[in-house]
């Protein structure tokens, strides 16, 4: 307990919040770090799992390469791009691709897979060209799902973005490592609620975004069907 | 005028879906293909506008073959509709009805004024047309499938067990709307059932088919039922079963029809 009161005794301290090293621009840049690796696992993970999920070919070989990335050790991985790449930020974010990817994936791939062919039939057999079913019709139903992957992936980084302290002078992980180093325990712990706080902060706008997206683009009418029924 | 020209489609599992069917469908007219399953009738229905692709042989669109034509251009040309409608769950239904009109280019506010009116031709409220499929009944599902195939105005219209999911009360009035629609329009629509019944009430020609999509027997219905080609076929339409077979008796002095049962099915005028 005197841990936690000391660690909340840290956080409403003015003098943690401002300046270089200061609360908030540790949180804007853990927050830009989690958004430029979700953003970059994003890019690699989306096209390859639409596609997989689109031509329903390569299903077993994604299955396995985010299952294998998924058993891969960060810190390992994020030591070993550190001694390859120096010190700085490019190691930890590369490592948290890694760890990013696999999340992502399988939920565009799930997503897409998931619409009922026979929409995708009926909507060819209409004259759309393979590209409008993909963009009209597969995403479009496949969103919640797809933003399901990519929930999951920025739940992961965000949490896990703390490591990239241990290289690079970046994020809520210094409060950690500073803490660890110096017995510092009540800042160690403070930096600890910060990152659980903006996991969760994250959790709900993302959460939420799946929800409107469901029940705006997905299944819209779905609201008001169930309000006439009722 | 849609020509079949010996095609056959042999999978790459080995299995033969179709096996050299011919068949001329003439303009303006109902063709139904009709055959349990297996039978390959889907299939050809689906060579016509390339959703698949014949193994071998043509199928000839007025002359033209239609490998030669883009498939995507083809398909916005043909009117299509399938079971349980295929429509767009996250769409409107204005905007289901809208979709071929609007990939060809027309101003989305034109096409889907025309689709209003378009829902009111096929029998549906046009207020319905701010809703999406989800909230319509399977009947009206059905209606708004059709109105989507008849949006572009196409001459063919392919009709894939439009109305097999539907209740038997529902089928009857979606068959008789289709009539009526077609009295109107004209189109040149191959319709795919394994309801012989309904093939039957819908067809100007009927194509009986057997496993393969071997022809079992092709004419009008009171042919097929007058003088069935073989066991095949008179099983297939029930020739021999008793609500087929009907008899008269006379009863006050007017003739009234009997089926095989003894059931009282009707009086002849």
């Amino acid at each position: 307990m005197t841990y936690l009161k000391g660690a909340l005794a840290w956080l409403v301290d003015p003098a943690h919040w401002g300046g270089a090293g200061g609360i908030w621009v540790r949180l804007g840049q853990h927050l830009l770090t989690t958004a430029l690796v979700v953003g970059v696992a994003a890019l690699i993970s989306l096209p390859v799992g639409i596609i997989v999920g689109h031509t329903r070919r390569g299903s077993s070989a994604v299955g396995a390469i985010a299952g294998a990335a998924r058993a891969v050790p960060t810190l390992g991985l994020l030591t070993l791009f550190a001694l390859a790449l120096g010190i700085g930020l490019t190691g930890p974010v590369m490592a948290l691709v890694v760890l990013a990817i696999p999340s992502a994936l399988a939920g565009a791939y799930a997503g897409i897979q998931a619409v009922d062919p026979a929409i995708g039939e009926a909507a060819r057999a209409m004259g759309m060209s393979e590209a409008r079913i993909v963009w009209q019709v597969e995403i479009p139903l496949g969103a919640p799902v797809i933003i399901g992957g990519i929930r999951a992936a920025t739940l992961q980084v965000v949490a896990t973005a703390t490591l990239a302290a241990y290289v690079a002078d970046n994020g809520l992980g210094r409060y950690l490592f500073i803490g660890l180093k110096t017995r510092d325990y009540a800042q160690m712990l403070a930096g600890a609620l910060l990152v659980i706080a903006l996991a969760l902060i994250l959790e709900a706008v993302l959460a939420a975004l799946q929800r409107v997206v469901r029940t705006h683009v997905t299944a819209p009418g779905t609201a008001r069907r169930t309000q006439t029924h009722t | 005028m849609i020509e079949f020209q010996h095609v056959s489609k042999t999978y790459h599992t080995g299995t033969v879906a179709v096996s050299d069917f011919s068949l001329v469908v003439p303009s303006h007219h109902i063709t139904v293909l009709v055959g349990s399953s297996g039978s390959g009738k889907t299939t050809l229905l689906r060579m016509v506008n390339r959703m698949v692709e014949p193994t071998s042989g043509a199928v000839l669109i007025d002359q033209e073959t239609v490998a030669a034509k883009n498939a995507v251009a083809l398909r916005r040309s043909i009117g299509y509709v399938m079971q349980q409608g295929g429509l767009l769950p996250h769409r409107t239904v204005v905007d289901n009805v809208a979709t071929v009109p609007v990939l060809n280019g027309v101003a989305r506010r034109t096409a889907r004024r025309d689709a209003m009116s378009l829902l009111e031709r096929v029998g549906l409220d046009p207020s319905l047309g701010k809703r999406y499929p989800g909230e319509l009944s399977g009947g009206q599902q059905q209606r708004v499938g059709v109105a989507r195939a008849l949006a572009a105005d196409p001459n063919i219209l392919l009709m894939d067990e439009p109305f097999g999911a539907v209740d038997p009360i529902v089928r009857r009035e979606l068959q008789d709307e289709l009539l009526r629609l077609q009295a109107d329009l004209g189109k040149t629509i191959l319709f795919v059932t394994h309801d012989i019944d309904e093939a039957f009430r819908l067809a100007d020609e009927v194509v009986v088919l057997r496993e393969r999509a071997l022809v079992a027997q092709q004419g009008v219905a009171a042919e097929i039922l007058a003088a069935p080609a073989d066991d095949f076929v008179r099983t297939f339409v029930g020739a021999d079963q008793a609500g087929r077979v009907l008899s008269t008796r006379m009863v006050s002095g007017r003739a009234v029809a009997v089926d095989g049962t003894g059931r009282v099915v009707g009086v002849l005028e």
